[in-house]
Parts: C-alpha cells; sequence; structure tokens
C-alpha cells in the first residue's frame, strides 16, 4: 500500500501550518478528509441541491437516490441484513441518544439496571444518565483489568437480573482496548440482554460484520471515518426499530396527521425526522468508498504497523509512561511524561506541527480510575507514516528539554 | 509564537515548586475553580483579618505548569494586601492578559510586575489563557463570597 499517495489525497497536508510540516495524531477525535469528500460537498451543492424525499421534481428525486445510495453503501460496509436498519443521525452521540431515549422509555423502570464500561465515553454514560434521573435506573460500570481492558469476566460479574441493557465501546479512545464484542454480546443474549455498541472507535479502524457481531444497537460517527462533520449512523435491528418509539417528531417521519391523532411513517423514515444533513450524508458515501478502495483490512495492518512502531519507539523512552497495556489494541497511544502536565505536552508538541490531544478525552470516569488528572493521546489513521511518529518522539524530546528532564 | 516566552524559567519554577500550595488554617473565604475542557482544578484559600488585609492565602489543584505558576505567583503578590487592593491588581491581570500590554495598578513594585508579566506569553496561546487565568477569576470568586463554582467555560 502506497501511503504517500494516499496521504496525497488530503488536501490538508497539501500546506504548512504554522510553517511546519503537519503531523496529524489526532484522529481518535476526528480524521482529516479526503479531496473526493470536500469535492462531493461542493459539487453537490453547486449542481444537485435539493431537499429530498419530499418534492417530485427532478433535483429532487436525483438528491433522494444520492441520500439513499449512502444508506446501501453504509448497509455494505457493517454488512447489515436490512437496508432500513441504517438510521442518519448527526452524530454518534445522537445515535446513543436516540436509543437511551426510546429503549429506556419503552423498557426501563425504576431499580433497573444499565451495564457500562470504565472505558466509556462520556456520549456513552450522559444520554443514560438522563434517566437515572427521570426513571431512577441504575447505572454499573464494568471495571477495566490492570492493562486498561475490559475482559468478558468484568462485564459477567456485574450482569444482574436487573441488567436490562449492556451499552459498550468497540475500542477505547484512551486504552486503545479492543472489547471482545462478540463473546459479549452471546453471553449478553443469552440472558436476553439487548447490547449497543459505541463504535465511535471501532468502525473506522476495524473491519464491521453486523450480523456476526450480532449485537443489537452499534454507532457510528461519520467525521472519524474521514467524512463530514454532522453526520453519524445508528446501525440498528430491525425488530428493535420497528418495536421502538420514535426519537424526534417532525416532517419526514410521519404517515399520516390529524386533529385526533398521527400515525408514523415506515422505516427509514420513521426516526429521520425534518431535513436531515444531506450534503454530509451524500459526501459520507465518497468517505465509505475511498476506505473500501484503501480497504479495511490495509487500514488495520497499516494502523497496526504504526501503532507496534510507536510502542517501540515511545517505550524505549525512560520518561514516558504509556496508559494501559491491552493485548488487543488500536492505534491509539495515551501517555504521560513525568513532571509535564499534558497540556504543556500539546501546547509544545503544536509548536513543531504535531497535533495530538491532551486532557481526559471525554473519559473522566476512566481517569478518576487512573488517578490521572490528564494524558496525552496520539491517535492514527491511514495517512499516518513512521516518520511522524519519529517527529512525535522528537518533538518530546524538544519537551522535555524545555522542562529540564 | 515563541516557546521561550510562554515557558520562562520562572515559570517552570513556579510550576514545578508551587508557592502556597496548601490549606489554610482557619480561613475564612474560599473559592472553587474548575476547567471542564483540561480537567484543572483549583481551590483557594483566603485569611482576611479584621482589617481586610490578607493575612494568608493558599491553594491546593491540579493542573498544567501555566495555571499552577499562576496560582502560585498570584498568592505570593496578594498576600499582606488589602483586599481593596487584591481586586485591583486582579483586574489589572485580567485586562493585561486580555489586551493591555502593561500593568497599570500603582499596588505592585516593579519586580513584582515583571515577575506576573512573565505571564503575558500566554496571550499568543488562546487556548492557554483559561489556564492562567482560572486562579484569578477563582480569588475574586472568594472574596465576593460568590457561591458558585468558577468555570472557565460559562
Amino acid at each position: 500500500m502506497d501511503i504517500d499517495s494516499i496521504k496525497k489525497e488530503f488536501p490538508i497536508f497539501d500546506n504548512k501550518v504554522q510553517n511546519n510540516d503537519l503531523v496529524y495524531l489526532d484522529s481518535a477525535n476526528s480524521s482529516q478528509k479526503p479531496r473526493v469528500v470536500i469535492d462531493r460537498i461542493y459539487d453537490f451543492y453547486s449542481k444537485e441541491f435539493s431537499n429530498v424525499g419530499r418534492s417530485v421534481h427532478y433535483l429532487a428525486v436525483a438528491a433522494t437516490n444520492l441520500y439513499e445510495n449512502t444508506r446501501t453503501s453504509v448497509q455494505r460496509y457493517i454488512n447489515a441484513k436490512d437496508k432500513n436498519e441504517i438510521v442518519f443521525t448527526k452524530g454518534a452521540t445522537e445515535a446513543i441518544n436516540l436509543v437511551a431515549n426510546t429503549f429506556g422509555q419503552k423498557y426501563l423502570e425504576e431499580g433497573d439496571e444499565v451495564l457500562l464500561t470504565e472505558l466509556e465515553h462520556h456520549s456513552n454514560y450522559v444520554p443514560w444518565h438522563f434517566l437515572r434521573n427521570s426513571k431512577k435506573i441504575k447505572i454499573e460500570f464494568a471495571e477495566i483489568n490492570e492493562a486498561g481492558e475490559i475482559t468478558i469476566e468484568a462485564i459477567k460479574n456485574k450482569i444482574t437480573s436487573k441488567t436490562k441493557i449492556i451499552s459498550v465501546t468497540h475500542l477505547s479512545n484512551v486504552t486503545g482496548a479492543i472489547l471482545p464484542i462478540k463473546e459479549i454480546v452471546e453471553l449478553a443474549h443469552s440472558k436476553n440482554i439487548p447490547v449497543l455498541v459505541d463504535g465511535c472507535q471501532g468502525a473506522p479502524h476495524l473491519k464491521l460484520d453486523m450480523q456476526e457481531l450480532d449485537c443489537d444497537f452499534y454507532a457510528i460517527s461519520g467525521h472519524k471515518m474521514y467524512g463530514p462533520t454532522g453526520i453519524g449512523v445508528l446501525y440498528a435491528k430491525k425488530k428493535w426499530l420497528d418495536d421502538l418509539p420514535p426519537y424526534q417528531g417532525g416532517g419526514g417521519m410521519i404517515n399520516e396527521v390529524k386533529k385526533s391523532g398521527i400515525s408514523y411513517g415506515e422505516l427509514p423514515n420513521k426516526y429521520e425526522a425534518g431535513t436531515m444533513a444531506t450534503a454530509q450524508v451524500i459526501a459520507f458515501n465518497e468517505s465509505i468508498k475511498f476506505m473500501e478502495k484503501v480497504g479495511i483490512e490495509n487500514i488495520e495492518k497499516h494502523e497496526k504497523e504504526l501503532l507496534d512502531y510507536g510502542l517501540d519507539i515511545l517505550g524505549k523512552n525512560n520518561s514516558i509512561k504509556i496508559v494501559g497495556n491491552p493485548k488487543n489494541k488500536g492505534g491509539v497511544i495515551s501517555f504521560t511524561i513525568e513532571g509535564v502536565h499534558p497540556h504543556d505536552i500539546a501546547t509544545i508538541l503544536d509548536e513543531d506541527g504535531v497535533a495530538i490531544r491532551a486532557g481526559h478525552h471525554c473519559c473522566q470516569i476512566l481517569h478518576e480510575k487512573l488517578k490521572l488528572p490528564a494524558t496525552a493521546r496520539a491517535s492514527f489513521g491511514i495517512y499516518n507514516t513512521k516518520d511522524d511518529i519519529d517527529q512525535l518522539s522528537q518533538s518530546i524530546e524538544n519537551c522535555k528539554k524545555i522542562f529540564n528532564i | 509564537m515563541d516557546l521561550k516566552e510562554l515557558y520562562q524559567e520562572i515559570i517552570l519554577d513556579h510550576g514545578k515548586n508551587p508557592r502556597n500550595l496548601r490549606k489554610t488554617e482557619n480561613f475564612n473565604k474560599d473559592a472553587k475553580g474548575h476547567n471542564p475542557l483540561c480537567g484543572d482544578n483549583v481551590h483557594i484559600y483566603l485569611k482576611l483579618n479584621e482589617n481586610k488585609k490578607v493575612e494568608d492565602i493558599s491553594f491546593e489543584g491540579h493542573g498544567c505548569a501555566i495555571s499552577m505558576a499562576s496560582a502560585s505567583i498570584m498568592t505570593d503578590l496578594v498576600k499582606g494586601k488589602e483586599e481593596a487592593e487584591v481586586k485591583e491588581i486582579v483586574n489589572d491581570f485580567l485586562d493585561m492578559i486580555k489586551e493591555k500590554e502593561e500593568l497599570q495598578n500603582k499596588i505592585l513594585n516593579e519586580d513584582e510586575k515583571t515577575k506576573l508579566m512573565c505571564l503575558s506569553g500566554v496571550k499568543q496561546y488562546p487556548m492557554r489563557v483559561k489556564c492562567a487565568t482560572l486562579s484569578w477569576h477563582t480569588l475574586t470568586s472568594a472574596i465576593d463570597d460568590f457561591q458558585k463554582i468558577v468555570n472557565t467555560e460559562s
């Protein structure tokens, strides 16, 4: 695989950032966009724009077809059984909120338990917390082990007769741990508990097969998959989408509206109220096709090589502590440097054009557990090279120099 | 931009060995500050005597070199000052960090002002301004007996 030519497809790297070549190590936060995605948004607005699903004029029909084509691409990409199992949302956050809200409304009662893990991003905790207030449910957290992983035993330990749904991340955005989703789903289903997977970090980096994973819900973020912001996907088994109530009300999601009552639309319209992020959905198709062209196996392989190289280089540096050591790990390295706060690390690295993230990465529960107020995090995408990691390592040396370490 | 201007010796020194990082016994005013984006926390304790003079000031918390140094230098400089003077220094510092070139107050001597001006390097780093100002806003909150936790995002 020719990374140099892949990297050339991302216009952001054509320009200097503060007179430096950009070393972008913040893809777990949001990925950069290939030219095809950017151009698609421009072309759609310039030549093809219309609202979808409503009018009968030429542009409206063409735009509707384009919009639906993305749904078909997503279905293919994640190997969902049915096209109508793909619901577009404004992001993974909205996808999780949709499930927490509608499932909570219908199935959760006082004293019921929702099982999460200590690795969860705030977006897979706060929506459930709302139900703690409104429905007096309980939230349990499966605990991480020393390596920063969630084992199947950790899940098993927290399942009780009150557990009504399990909602877990596919890949931790801090420790990089990849969770044993298939085992978790099998275990949960043996007890009739549905499983939601927060796939924000899974979908951009791992091969997905919904029929094989067999989870009930899978939340996807578009902007982490080389796609536009403002677009996400909720995959849900058809039986759930048929069964659960609508999430938001508005145009497009109804069947018939009368003063005496309202009936709701068929799938997938039922969950897509109002004018959706049309241009972004259509451009998201290009992200998926881009990833298919590169090949998810190649992406996985490339990022694994970067990870191994990064762990090796940073692991040799005695001042650096890497957070977590999961056996099955994605392209994320969170670290601390003794004597330098992560925010100072990020500012100093930025001076060399090295973009990382510092803070709690929206995982305060995990950071509290690790007894770390903040960590620095380098995360990889398809455009990264070993040179980027060498530059990271060199800039870390500069950091140590400034802080006299 | 120049990292050397941001991370001057005095900042690194105060960041590494913050002065007054403790809890004042018998404090009569205090306030908490929080920066939700960084996770930085500060708790300021103040002991004003009957003449409204700062008999002691201290802080607890954690944060980056800039925020620790800023709290450390601040507590050093306002100790022994009267409440009204403290407020003037705080406002003057916040004005300087926001827009003004120099400190205007006549309370601090030149050496003290030079020390404080070491923090002016953050002006070139908009994302880091909050690190430098958190403890100062929190001090105002403590003096005014403002009950709500100071939050850099609201």
